[in-house]
């Protein structure tokens, strides 16, 4: 990865070791996506996943002296935000379906 | 390209390793912690503070202005969101009753949503019933 661009040997090294812990935590991530128990427990990993894919495309963009990247770390970053906040409203609309349907003593209070 | 620097290089392989370090914990964490809610803040917190290391070093190491500016931006809309992602989240696996860890010891919302309740959206804390008895 730090053979594209032109950097000293310390930022290769950087930027190697960095690459490693981030595919590693990726990794971690993934294990928790597919064992997750609950819907929730995989919409925080998908979270922390794309936080992952927002800083491993600045990695690139550092890494390859590629300015546009940065733009789609950005729109990324966007994305991400938009996708937990409906998997949340999703799963907040699956639980009133799930819950037991009201019984005639609970329609009486006002909602 | 331009040269750069020992220093400048110094400071921003220190922010890059210390930006994966945090990643990589947030990334235990999130494999290793008992419960979502306990989860949650650590993929939130030490992701956030990890993201917000690398792409000061992306801005430090390119002198670009645009690319400084696009990682300022990037860093803070991160900061924004995180905490509000998090809460819709939480706040809907509270309301999914996601069992909570066995050594919980404060649930404030006990009782509130229970099994045979449905629950209202806009209540406030200040005004839920103190909880007889537990």
């Amino acid at each position: 990865m730090s053979d594209l661009g032109h950097h000293s040997a310390v930022l290769s090294m950087a930027i190697d070791i960095t690459a490693a812990m981030i595919l590693l935590g990726t990794v971690c991530a993934f294990v928790r996506m597919i064992k997750g128990p609950t819907l929730p427990d995989r919409v925080v990993s998908v979270d922390l996943i794309t936080v992952f894919a927002v800083v491993i495309v600045g990695l690139i963009d550092l890494s390859t002296d590629s300015a546009p990247f940065i733009d789609v770390a950005f729109a990324i970053a966007l994305v991400a935000f938009l996708a937990t906040v409906a998997f949340a409203w999703y799963a907040d609309q699956r639980t009133d379906q799930d819950s037991d349907p009201p019984s005639l003593e609970d329609e009486g209070e006002g909602r | 390209m331009e040269a750069h620097s020992l220093f400048l290089d110094l400071v921003v392989s220190a922010l890059l390793v210390g930006g994966g370090f945090f990643l990589l914990m947030a990334g235990l964490g999130i494999l290793r912690l008992p419960d979502v809610l306990i989860r949650m803040h650590a993929s939130t917190k030490a992701g956030t503070l990890g993201a917000g290391m690398v792409f000061t070093a992306v801005a430090l190491h390119s002198g670009n202005t645009v690319t400084i500016s696009i990682c300022a931006l990037t860093v803070s809309f991160l900061l924004v969101t995180a905490p509000v992602a998090a809460h819709a989240i939480a706040r809907a696996a509270y309301r999914m009753r996601v069992p909570l860890w066995r050594k919980t010891r404060l649930d404030e919302w006990k009782g509130q949503y229970g099994p045979r309740r449905k629950p209202a959206l806009t209540e406030e804390p200040g005004e839920v019933p103190p909880e007889t008895g537990g």
